[in-house]
């Protein structure tokens, strides 16, 4: 019975981590219709402004002040990679996350709040 | 006129709660949700620790008043992985302040991708005594006497116990919807017992303001928690069972500290009539960093 235990116990402990390694590049598997979204804030400057709110509170610590990242495993967010996404794209990533690699979900902030963000990092760009 | 003990030991928890910022840099914002006995699929961000204190004040009938604590350190080992240990004691009045133990326990998420309903995996090992009344969670036919005894006799009963958790959980139009479905089995002879929780919040308001606030309407989330015990392998009846109804409320206050209360009305003859939660963390942001020495800046690559 014991056996039986640690047997399951490690087979579940083994397909968690087979799932963790086998998420790759997230910004590759963003739906249409996610990419396609627009940002209903685009533009606005009070929008802009709440999302360096936002930002202050739930992201620089990973992403430092600046959002150059730490220069280890926290990457820059003044990025190409950002600059040729799509709002829908990054509102997408940041609901999703990327748990596989650290970067964990945001789904807990209200819509509002991603889009705002949004708002934000297309404005330091 | 003296504090009496239960509040003796809240006001220790939370003398001690409120000195926690100076031992490390400026923390991060705690996000979670204003549960005390449910649990969302938000895990701690990689890196972050969170020690939290959530105290429990109740009367049982035939029983003194108590409060008993919980103090958690809640460790974001991985995006999807989050670890802690809790340390419990209560103080009963008229009886005595003691420690009743600790309990680990690891959340997994198993799925990477945010889905309509979130899985978690929950495993919790305790080692607590029969005098434990944090109340972390009701399962089985757990009921008031259970913490009427006199705290003498109630330690002398050593409990090893392992809890698993089915937490399933969803984020919809600002809305959070949790369940969990609760099941804990004694390391001894005792049967296997079942519980649930369930609870639903959102913030009052959903955008930010453009600056700093502490009072404004985004800061504070308002919610509802339902739990209770399901019967035991032996005698799986909901007779004897123990269920509350429980409104609750989130404050986050500056410098990563987050506030919640929630009073808790007890459904059936069993539970207690009322218990009083209150909750007080703080988050410190990614504390491996504080052992390293940072790169400059910019020699990493874009978000990729």
């Amino acid at each position: 019975m014991m056996r039986r235990g640690v047997a399951v116990l490690l087979l579940f402990m083994s397909a968690t981590l087979i799932v963790a390694a086998s998420s790759s590049s997230r910004w590759q598997q963003v739906p249409e219709k996610d990419h396609a979204r627009p940002n209903p804030l685009a533009g606005t400057p009070q929008a802009a402004a709440a999302g360096a709110v936002v930002y202050r509170d739930h992201c620089l610590q990973c992403h430092k002040p600046n959002a150059q990242g730490d220069g280890r495993k926290h990457p820059s967010l003044r990025s190409e990679r950002i600059r040729s996404a799509s709002d829908g794209d990054i509102e997408w990533f940041l609901r999703q996350g990327d748990l596989g690699h650290g970067m964990p979900s945001w789904s807990s902030l209200p819509e509002a709040q991603r889009w705002q963000i949004v708002t934000w990092l297309r404005s330091i760009q | 006129m003296p504090l009496n003990k239960p509040f003796r030991l809240i006001t220790y928890a939370a003398c001690a709660a409120s000195c926690l910022p100076i031992f490390g840099p400026l923390p991060a914002s705690a996000q979670d949700k204003p549960y005390f006995v449910t649990y969302s699929h938000d895990l701690e961000e990689p890196g972050n620790l969170e020690i939290e204190t959530k105290t429990a004040l109740g009367k049982p009938n035939g029983g003194n008043n108590f409060g008993a604590t919980a103090v958690e350190f809640e460790y974001g080992t991985r995006a999807w992985w989050t670890t802690e240990v809790y340390l419990d004691g209560q103080a009963t009045s008229q009886d005595s302040t003691i420690f009743t133990g600790f309990r680990i326990e690891n959340r997994i998420r198993p799925l990477m991708r945010d889905h309509a309903i979130n899985p978690v995996l929950y495993v919790e090992y305790e080692n607590t005594s029969g005098a434990d009344k944090t109340i972390l969670e009701f399962v089985g036919h757990d009921s008031q006497p259970d913490l009427a005894g006199p705290n003498s006799d109630l330690r002398r009963d050593h409990q090893h116990e392992a809890e698993l958790k089915l937490i399933l959980s969803s984020n919809l139009h600002d809305w959070n919807i949790s369940e969990n479905f609760i099941t804990e089995k004694d390391m001894g002879h005792d049967p296997w017992e079942f519980g649930y929780a369930v609870a639903v919040a959102r913030p009052l308001r959903s955008a930010a303001g453009g600056r700093e606030c502490t009072f404004c309407a985004e800061k504070f989330t308002a919610g509802a928690e339902a739990y209770g015990g399901l019967g035991d392998t032996f005698a799986l009846t909901m007779r004897d069972t123990s269920h509350y109804v429980a409104p609750t409320v989130g404050w986050q206050l500056p410098k990563g500290a987050r506030l919640s209360f929630s009073p808790g009305f007890g459904l059936t003859g069993s539970s207690l009539a009322r218990v009083y939660r209150v909750g007080l963390a703080f988050e410190f942001e990614q504390i491996g960093d504080w052992f390293h020495q940072s790169k400059q800046p910019g020699s990493h690559g874009g978000a990729e």
